[in-house]
């Protein structure tokens, strides 16, 4: 088994997408030459000519929304946008062209674009260069929502992203691209709407995305060291929400933990709170507990970045608080 | 006689056909003033009344696989390019039989199959999607031209300027039609722009420019099948400024008090396209009134055939949301 990096399993996802089908192409901001702000289209310039791998305009706007054009016409694009603070820009391509075009017209139309986009916190580069913005957009109907957390998952998804006929938001974590692991010789796609529990447990479930679902497996190798058993489940695609396999869960550890890199006030884990109380009340034993960044926009200095996002100390309290309460 | 005729390149009876898609469409927007009045139709609507030329000789200068992204007065374009009435009214109905099945209303007219790629409600909002099929085109090497329609109103929003400033560097073969009407809802051109001329703004990127009155059909298309051929020869996007004149409100039951009415009435005294075509032709009373009834049964007969249409299932409102 080949051993790749977060930022080498996107790229190898590419590429192969890119050999097999003519009619998959990348553009986006300093995505040739330089390989992309993070290195993750590096050498791709090369083996597809400047045709496919298109360097763009500072234009969000224009680049999600030529994505969008060269969908509708059957293509299957793939656009980076650089930072996930930049699809503020392209806010309205997406949520009322992208998302719509196929409802609008009464299911004539298909859009089979991919949004590639990162962020994360942990290198202080303030507040527009690092936020988690994945809840905007499982807000909004006919848009498809992916958050992977390691290499071979990245890889499996972004292939099933790219064959998706509806436009994928693809979120990737700047601080996992160095994350190396062995992933399958051949790509692998994983579907879109399919959870992975990463460590099964009988006494916690925790869910977790992005860079929380590590932070997670950190706190339940210390929680397992004082006697409790953890699950850490990831949802890997927000929307569609693998729910059964959720509920399934909850059912059987009876207690949970949501934890996101991104703003717990009216993030991502409020929603997974408010859809496992619907679901499986009867089988909670204890409040659901919220992991995720304080209400503040991302600091510049450090040690204030460091006090505004959760890490794993943070999720191992809340596993603690929710076993505490008996 | 012949020497006009040949110098125009359009038969009479190309005109006198054209003279017909502008009526088409003035009646079909007059029926739905009066639909809507009645209370009869939902929404918010939009109509073409004095814009009839641009639709009708821009669409139809276009060919078979053209696109093109329409705006919220879409229904003059959606009727030029072949849409049947019957589909158009019945979708003001929000009816299945209607050509967004009732998912779309007046102003988000699709039709696919000829090429309409809906029309947009936020202004300037299809431009991007244009420059974006223009690129499939060119990737994949086929001869068809990618058409978006707007108002001056929007050349002062983002859409507008990162498409243009994209089409003209990729070089795709896009044609970005400027519907000037002077107008951006009851905002005139002189407090929204501080340039006269719009196609200025085409000409900082670039961009080859093409200009025609937009009130005399038979110029309109020679100069729209100019631009659509300029772009499928693969020499770059065109943009083709058209002034034209907005001889209704805004929206339907807009008051105008915004709009100095002996001005309006001059404009729909001297600039109304069908007036203008007519008087071009030299067509009788009798036969122009041969032609309206005509129209005016076909129009009349949409609105029978929307109003017997199917409502949709409330819960149909789930469905076409993926794909």
């Amino acid at each position: 088994m080949p051993e790749l990096s977060y930022r080498e399993a996107v790229r190898d996802a590419l590429a192969a997408a890119m050999r097999k089908d003519d009619d998959v192409f990348i553009m986006g901001e300093d995505i040739a030459e330089m390989g992309g702000s993070m290195g993750v289209t590096q050498g791709m310039l090369d083996e597809f000519g400047a045709e496919r791998v298109r360097n763009t305009p500072i234009s969000e706007i224009a680049i999600v929304g030529a994505g969008i054009g060269a969908a509708m016409q059957g293509m299957r694009p793939v656009v980076e946008v650089m930072y996930e603070d930049f699809l503020t820009v392209s806010m309205e391509q997406i949520v009322n062209q992208a998302a719509k075009h196929r409802y609008m017209s009464g299911g004539q139309l298909k859009v089979p674009l991919t949004i590639r986009t990162q962020g994360g916190a942990g290198w202080s580069p303030g507040a527009q260069h690092a936020q988690q913005v994945e809840a905007w957009f499982v807000h909004v109907p006919g848009l498809k929502v992916v958050f992977a957390s390691t290499p071979t998952d990245v890889r499996g998804l972004l292939w099933s992203a790219i064959y998706d006929d509806n436009p994928v938001i693809f979120f990737e974590h700047r601080t996992l691209y160095g994350l190396k692991e062995d992933v399958p010789e051949d790509l692998e796609p994983i579907a879109i709407g399919q959870s992975r529990v990463h460590r099964e447990g009988s006494d916690v479930t925790v869910v977790a995305t992005g860079r929380l679902v590590h932070e997670a497996l950190k706190a339940a190798e210390e929680a397992d060291s004082e006697g409790v058993s953890v699950e850490v489940w990831d949802p890997r695609t927000l929307q569609p929400l693998d729910l059964d396999a959720l509920v399934a869960s909850v059912k059987k550890t009876n207690r949970v933990v949501v934890a996101h890199e991104a703003i717990t006030r009216m993030g991502f884990g409020a929603e997974i709170a408010a859809v496992v109380q619907e679901q499986a009340f009867d089988w909670l034993d204890a409040p659901i507990e919220r992991v995720g960044a304080k209400f503040a926009p991302l600091p510049f200095a450090p040690v204030m970045e460091e006090y505004v996002v959760p890490h794993a100390a943070d999720v191992l309290e809340a596993i603690k608080r929710t076993v505490a309460r008996g | 006689m012949a020497k006009v005729e040949a110098k125009r390149g359009l038969s009479e009876e190309r005109l006198r056909e054209f003279l017909r898609e502008m009526l088409l469409i003035r009646r079909f927007e007059e029926k739905v003033e009066e639909r809507f009045r009645a209370g009869e139709l939902p929404g918010f609507l939009h109509v073409a009344i004095g814009q009839e030329a641009v639709a009708v000789g821009v669409c139809q200068a276009m060919e078979d696989g053209d696109v093109f992204a329409s705006t919220h007065r879409a229904h003059g374009h959606t009727l030029a390019r072949g849409t049947h009435p019957n589909a158009v009214m019945a979708e003001l109905y929000g009816k299945l039989e209607g050509c967004s099945h009732g998912y779309g209303g007046s102003m988000h007219l699709y039709d696919v199959e000829r090429g309409n790629l809906g029309a947009n409600a936020v202004v300037g909002g299809g431009l991007p999607a244009i420059t974006g099929a223009a690129l499939a085109f060119k990737l994949r090497g086929e001869p068809r031209v990618a058409v978006a329609f707007f108002g001056d109103g929007a050349t002062n929003i983002g859409t507008f300027h990162e498409s243009l400033n994209l089409a003209q560097l990729w070089q795709v073969p896009a044609v970005f039609v400027l519907e000037d009407n002077h107008w951006a809802e009851s905002t005139p051109e002189i407090q929204h722009s501080p340039i006269r001329d719009l196609s200025k703004r085409a000409e900082a990127f670039g961009m080859k420019v093409m200009k025609a009155d937009g009130q005399d059909v038979e110029e309109v298309h020679r100069v729209a099948q100019r631009a659509l051929k300029y772009a499928r020869d693969g020499k770059g996007p065109v943009f083709l400024h058209v002034e034209t004149e907005r001889l209704v409100g805004h929206y339907i039951g807009d008051p105008q008090v915004y709009r100095d009415k002996e001005e309006l009435h001059r404009l729909q005294e001297t600039r109304d396209p069908i007036t203008l075509l007519r008087e071009k032709l030299g067509i009788s009373d009798e036969e122009f009134e041969a032609d309206d009834q005509e129209v005016q049964e076909i129009v009349e007969a949409s609105v029978e055939f929307a109003k017997a249409g199917t409502d949709p299932k409330p819960e149909d409102a789930l469905k076409n949301i993926y794909a």
